[in-house]
């Protein structure tokens, strides 16, 4: 235990052996009181939540002989324009299979498209549907990320980032969000 | 009839045990603490419903805001022998005590050319400098480029390992800027990187 033990050694002077009476317990309420601050201290300075990383992978840009012919029925195409907008439409940018929309993220968003014209395709062609992801120079990060973030939410694996064409870009500011 | 004595025990309660576990805990806490190191450039992350956790070794990550872009990497062998391989790109010659001060440098936020010197400050002058981030565009000659690549040939050497890239930018950063710093990771064949985001809860 933490007592001291005092009471041996009695070599005085005297020759008197003299045990003491008074308790030789240290009180350990101040020590453990500093310990717990001092816990406390670490324990909300360390990060606790640990930073996320979401994988990226692009296209690899040199392999033009491997490219696949991409079925224009299968692909869908979102544009992100300015102000946390973004354009979507299925098939080619000349002659779209659906017109082109105007929508924003979340739930009643993209989401809600992405899920629909996913099963359509399923549905049709029985493969996944290929998203092309196409961002403005005027989109942010977030932009991009939200919607990695959709289709990580979908479950969409056929996806990828590609530059976006002047059309594509017609096409933004006819909408006004370019 | 005699009242039943109340034993006059003490109330001090012993305190050894609570002490010995807060002491333990306390240990713990210090050794576990990472010391957080300041962005000198502040960035607000994007949330996204990701739960992958970020690497801690051979592992790089690019902030990337206000159009800068500041470089780090993970471990002081690898950071030794990435900033051996940049002074024979740009051949300048760092002595031993600018190699030892930048081991101990938490992140490039400055061009490759006053490196030196920045190396040669004190902390507090050092505070002083304006970061204006790790040169970057379209070409291939772009001091990210250089940096990345050494930093990679660096753990390859130092761990035997494959470094990992990750991407720290803010929110509100223009696509343009991203888009550069994508195309020179895919110059040297790196398609594979991680966006660094917050937790949010998955709206359902």
């Amino acid at each position: 235990m933490a007592e001291l033990d005092t009471s041996g050694g009695g070599k005085h002077k005297g020759g008197k052996v003299r045990s003491k009476k008074a308790s030789t317990r240290v009180d350990l309420t101040a020590m453990v009181d500093l310990a717990f601050l001092l816990i406390t201290f670490f324990i909300l300075t360390t990060t606790l939540q640990k930073p996320k990383a979401m994988d990226l992978t692009m296209p690899d840009k040199d392999d033009n002989h491997n490219q696949l012919p991409v079925p224009e029925t299968r692909t869908m195409t979102v544009l992100l324009g300015k102000d946390n907008k973004l354009e979507w439409y299925m098939g080619l940018p000349q002659k779209p299979l659906t017109p082109p929309s105007v929508t924003n993220f979340g739930k009643a968003g993209i989401r809600e498209s992405l899920i629909e014209q996913g099963k359509n395709v399923l549905a049709k062609s029985g493969k996944e549907m290929i998203v092309l992801i196409k961002p403005s120079d005027k989109s942010t990060y977030s932009d991009m990320v939200s919607m990695m973030d959709e289709l990580n939410i979908v479950g969409n694996q056929q996806r990828a980032i590609v530059d976006i064409s002047p059309m594509e870009v017609d096409l933004l500011k006819r909408d006004n969000i370019y | 009839m005699p009242r039943a004595k109340v034993s006059r025990k003490s109330t001090a309660i012993d305190m050894t045990a609570m002490c010995d576990v807060a002491f333990l805990l306390l240990t713990f806490f210090i050794l576990s603490a990472k010391p957080k190191v300041e962005d000198p450039i502040h960035a607000d992350i994007p949330a996204s419903t990701t739960i992958q956790a970020l690497p801690e070794v051979d592992f790089a990550q690019l902030l990337v805001a206000q159009g800068k872009v500041i470089f780090s990497v993970e471990g002081a062998d690898v950071r030794l022998e990435t900033l051996k391989g940049m002074a024979d790109q740009y051949k300048i010659d760092f002595t031993p005590e600018e190699l030892k001060a930048f081991q101990g440098l938490d992140n490039v936020s400055v061009p490759i050319g006053v490196l030196k010197q920045y190396l040669n400050m004190t902390n507090q002058e050092r505070a002083g400098v304006a970061k204006t981030g790790v040169q970057v565009d379209t070409t291939d000659n772009n001091e990210l480029y250089w940096w990345v690549k050494n930093a990679r040939k660096a753990d390859k050497l130092v761990h035997n390992k494959e470094l990992k890239i990750a991407i720290k930018g803010d929110s509100k950063e223009e696509y343009p800027t991203i888009a550069k710093i994508i195309k020179t990771l895919q110059k040297q064949k790196v398609n594979k990187f991680g966006l660094i985001t917050s937790l949010k809860a998955a709206t359902k």
